[in-house]
């Protein structure tokens, strides 16, 4: 099984993939890992170590809003939710990457 | 737009970075935690799961300094390490780093005394007072007169009554007074002031109360008074019971209904007011009786403030169309007169207007010496940036952009400014109540001419340093933006004594130097050779051996049989004092205070020209004035004992009014009249100065004290006695005749002289202290050129030496290097003062602008300073030793 770095894999991906994964709804770091492993049956595990300065690296930008709850098993925990903001650089950032995969596919394809 | 929000984010950060570091420190935790729990679920035992979380997690440390720096500012890092590098290199070469902060400590502090006197003199110049940034001067004009008049009281009246663009106006008119303290009395100044005075310029006094609505209205009906906290402290001991205790001023009892708050000194620029009363008193304090009520009679000297947001010009707007509506309903008083606002800076009835000019001449000055200041730091920064250039070559070479170099050698600008603006601070706060000092010290009279620091002085301060910066940057910005790698790593060329091409940004930085200080040099000259000027003029009276001083008989309500009684008494014996020539009273000492009488004259004989009232100055003399003074009589006799009140009028006149009025025929027997009497003329006297050491000839004339008598007078004493020995030996005869009655200070007439021409004098040596600073870092300049200019070319000078050049050969080449640098600095500092001296004006007595001498002696200092700079170097060029010289690589 590999194990795929995204922030390895194409720049800025790992900011969308963690927007993408906010999309439905506010969650904590840990879920925000688990959901982008789970969704990619494993393909993709995030680096703990650069979760968290991505997310905080968002906040600085405004795509998102961080604010103390409770988590599933009832313990304080920080949630990240999309800004309005965050939301457009979401469909912005998610309507480039289909054309970089489609270049790329057409790429593959033909040469 | 996204980056202004991710600056707020990144401020909103920077003041949370306590709760940041916990919030980050509990997510981790969290994150962790929820692991360990899941592995748990899955049959992990309780240590594992808590270890393999923490493994999978890696460096928290990491995670969270890396999350730290999402919301830092990089600038602000590479700051701190610049800031770090910077002082690093100062600290490795102490001796470049002394000299150029002390620089510029010399060249800020220069600038920033002088800010702080232009701020506390003429921009806010009044401490304790309210909203100073509104406040303005209110004088009157007349058609046909140039400058201000004063104002009636009844206009002063309608304009407060009418205007509505401002806050409040309000009179503040200088008197003076005599206090009588101990056995000496002192003249005290003070102001005439409107009843709302200290409400409208919100100061509260400390103890008792202001001056109540009505207490300026009627003919000496409230003989209040308010005092100063030095006035308090100094003459009533700080006497708690003062309130409703009673004050002799010009012989009127006062009620002291006030003390003024310590700290507050007045609204008149120069001196310190004493006490103040309202104008209902001012026909005590002033001649030409009751006033209120008279249109035209104008005394009134006033301020007025803007209400917030009205602009000058709006408020003169108002003013002018009041003043043109009051010159219609009272066109006998008011043709042609109207009234004018003056910024307080410019205030026509204070110091202020006397002091623009020096303090702006001042100013031009300091930033010159500012500028020689900036090219020297320069220099020894063009130096050092040489031997750098290999160190910034590496530092290119191993990839610091261009930009990060600039700022680092920036970075080492700011700090020397920095470091120079502190200390240019701690100069100014030292000097800033310098200028006083500069003006000569009087009796009673406390002159206050503070500097003021505050936050705009700070700021300006601020921005010369900023300035200073950029321009020192900018000398080895320019040299490492020229820096090709390929050839300074190759390289570390040796210079050659001239030619070589680098140099042209030091040596134009030295001629621009040489420049300043030959234009301040020539300055200084010229006001010097005035200053002599006015000293060795004659004042056309003896200003040795002569004594002058007074007794304030209006102060201490003498009438005028008593006085009469009085000063004959005092003459007799102070003539009766071992060692004292002669003596005689006079209303006005020479160069004094005091103003003239002046009359409308008519002269037997002298046909009046249509359109001309000839208007003629005059002074109260007893007898033996002319030899007690000096003044020497060319014809004719001066007064004696028996001109009095029963003896024929007579009058004496000088040469002027001769010349003028009988086409210099003798005047002897001829008559003159004066304030409707007519006067035989019974001599001619030389001219002599009467207002100031500046003035020009003028017709003028005496007339004999008992027969024009006016109690006030100063009492002049022809002695070879120095005033000290005397001073003492006159305030016991005084106190003998009368116990209540004290004795002015005595002086002589050179001391009163010297003070007549403190102004100048002023001008002088502040010029002569900024221009020997300038010269002094321009010698500096010289030195260090020349210096380094020897020591970069030792192996040419070496070979030089071994092909047969002898030691006065070296010595030449580099002196006529030096002296090369002055003459072209010269050059350009000869076109600048021609231009620049004519700015001096006012302040050139009978010395022309242009004036030969004065460029001769700029020109003779400024060559002696140059080789005396010069000199060092090219001695240490003939002591090279070839064979070391020439082996060195």
């Amino acid at each position: 099984m590999t194990r795929n770095d995204p922030s390895q894999l194409l720049p800025g991906t790992l900011f969308l993939l963690i927007l993408k994964s906010l999309g439905r709804g506010p969650l904590h770091g840990y879920a925000i890992a688990k959901r982008i492993k789970n969704a990619s049956a494993n393909g993709l595990e995030i680096e703990d170590g650069s979760l968290y300065p991505a997310l905080n690296r968002m906040l600085v930008k405004g795509w998102l809003e961080a604010e103390w709850g409770t988590s599933e098993n009832n313990r304080k925990a920080r949630f990240y939710r999309l800004t309005p903001e965050g939301r457009k650089q979401l469909h912005a950032e998610a309507k480039e990457f289909e054309k970089l995969v489609k270049s790329i596919q057409l790429v593959m394809r033909t040469v | 737009m996204s980056t202004l929000r991710e600056w707020v984010n990144r401020l909103r950060f920077f003041w949370n970075r306590a709760r940041f570091d916990r919030e980050m420190g509990d997510e981790l935790q969290f994150h962790i935690e929820t692991r360990a729990a899941e592995l748990e679920e899955r049959g992990v035992s309780k240590e594992d799961a808590m270890r393999r979380a923490r493994n999978e997690f890696g460096s928290t440390q990491l995670a969270r300094e890396d999350s730290r720096e999402a919301w830092q500012f990089q600038w602000l890092e590479d700051l701190a390490m610049d800031l770090r590098v910077g002082f690093r290199m100062l600290w490795r070469s102490p001796g470049f780093s002394v000299l150029a902060i002390l620089c510029l400590t010399l060249g800020i502090g220069a600038n920033a005394a002088v800010f702080s006197w232009v701020e506390g003199i003429l921009f806010r110049p009044y401490p304790a007072v309210a909203h100073q940034e509104r406040l303005m001067a209110l004088a009157g004009t007349a058609r046909g007169e140039t400058g201000a008049t004063s104002l009636s009281w009844p206009d002063f009246l309608d304009l407060q009554k009418n205007c509505t663009l401002f806050d409040a106006f309000f009179v503040s008119k200088i008197t003076g007074t005599s206090l009588n303290i101990g056995d000496r009395a002192e003249r005290t100044i003070g102001s005439i002031v409107s009843a709302n005075y200290f409400d409208a310029i919100g100061v509260h006094p400390m103890l008792g109360r202001g001056f109540v609505f009505g207490e300026d209205v009627g003919s000496a009906a409230h003989p209040v008074a308010v005092i100063s906290y030095q006035l308090w402290q100094g003459r009533f001991k700080g006497d708690p019971q003062i309130i409703g205790k009673t004050q002799r001023l010009n012989g009127v009892l006062h009620t002291i209904i006030g003390v003024a708050p310590q700290g507050f000194y007045g609204t008149f620029v120069g001196w310190a007011m004493q006490f103040w009363v309202p104008a209902s008193m001012e026909e005590i304090f002033e001649a030409g009786g009751y006033k209120l009520e008279d249109r035209n009679a104008r005394w009134v000297e006033a301020y007025a403030r803007l209400k917030p947001g009205v602009t000058a010009q709006q408020a003169q707007q108002e003013l002018s169309a009041v003043a043109s509506r009051l010159e219609k309903d009272y066109p006998l008083t008011n043709r042609g007169r109207s009234v004018q606002l003056w910024p307080l800076w410019a205030t026509p009835f204070n110091n202020a207007g006397t002091l623009l000019p020096t303090l702006s001449i001042t100013l031009v000055v300091v930033l010159c010496v500012l500028l020689i200041a900036c090219a020297n730091v320069g220099n020894l920064l063009l130096v050092r940036s040489f031997s750098r250039r290999h160190e910034m070559t590496v530092r290119a070479a191993i990839g610091a952009g261009r930009g990060r170099l600039l700022k680092q050698l920036l970075t080492e600008g700011l700090i020397l400014s920095g470091l120079g603006a502190a200390g240019g601070l701690a100069v100014a706060y030292w000097s800033r109540h310098a200028l006083v000092l500069l003006f000569p010290a009087r009796a009673g009279v406390s002159m206050y001419l503070p500097g003021d620091l505050d936050w705009r002085v700070l700021a300006l301060t601020a921005g010369v340093g900023l300035l200073s910066t950029l321009l020192l940057g900018l000398f080895p910005a320019v040299q490492t933006s020229k820096i090709d790698l390929a050839t300074a790593l190759k390289s570390e060329m040796a210079g050659v004594v001239g030619g070589q091409g680098k140099s042209w940004a030091r040596s134009a930085l030295v001629v621009l130097q040489v420049s300043l200080s030959f234009v301040l040099l020539v300055g200084t000259a010229l006001l010097v050779q005035s200053l002599q000027k006015i000293r060795t003029t004659n004042p056309g009276f003896s200003t040795d051996r002569v004594l002058t001083t007074a007794v304030d008989l209006v102060s201490a309500g003498y009438d005028v049989p008593r006085a009469k009684t009085f000063q004959d008494e005092l003459l007799d014996r102070v003539v009766a004092l071992p060692g004292v020539e002669s003596a005689a009273f006079a209303r006005v000492t020479p160069l004094g205070y005091g103003a003239y009488s002046s009359s409308p004259i008519a002269v037997d004989g002298y046909n009046v020209p249509p359109e001309e009232e000839p208007v003629v100055e005059y002074n109260e003399v007893g007898p033996a004035y002319f030899a007690t003074m000096g003044i020497p009589v060319v014809s004719g006799r001066e007064f004696n004992r028996s001109d009095d009140e029963s003896g024929a009028l007579v009058a004496v006149v000088n040469e002027t009014m001769v010349t003028q009025f009988w086409r210099g025929k003798n005047p002897l027997g001829q008559r003159v009249q004066v304030k409707g009497r007519w006067m035989t003329i019974v001599g001619v006297a030389k001219d002599s100065k009467y207002q100031s050491m500046r003035d020009q000839s003028k017709p003028f004339f005496y007339v004999p004290r008992r027969q024009n008598f006016a109690i006030g007078a100063s009492l002049n004493i022809r002695t070879p006695l120095n005033p000290r020995t005397i001073g003492d030996e006159l305030a016991r005869e005084v106190q003998s005749l009368d116990g209540n009655l004290a004795l002015y200070e005595v002086i002589t007439l050179q001391e009163q002289v010297d003070r007549s021409t403190s102004p100048q004098k002023v001008a002088v040596t502040l010029l002569a202290v900024l221009g020997g600073l300038a010269l002094s870092l321009a010698a500096i300049g010289l030195y260090g050129v020349m210096s380094y200019a020897v020591s970069q070319s030792t192996r040419e000078l070496g070979l030089r030496m071994a092909l047969g050049a002898r030691a006065s050969d070296l010595l030449r080449l580099v002196m006529v290097q030096g002296l090369a640098l002055t003459a072209a600095g010269v050059l350009l500092g000869l076109a600048a003062a021609l231009l620049l001296t004519r700015l001096l004006g006012t302040y050139l007595y009978r010395v022309s602008p242009h004036d030969p001498r004065a460029f001769v002696v700029a020109l003779a200092v400024m060559l002696a300073t140059a080789i005396a700079a010069s000199c060092l170097p090219a001695w240490r060029a003939t002591r090279i030793d070839p064979m070391r010289a020439l082996r060195q690589e």
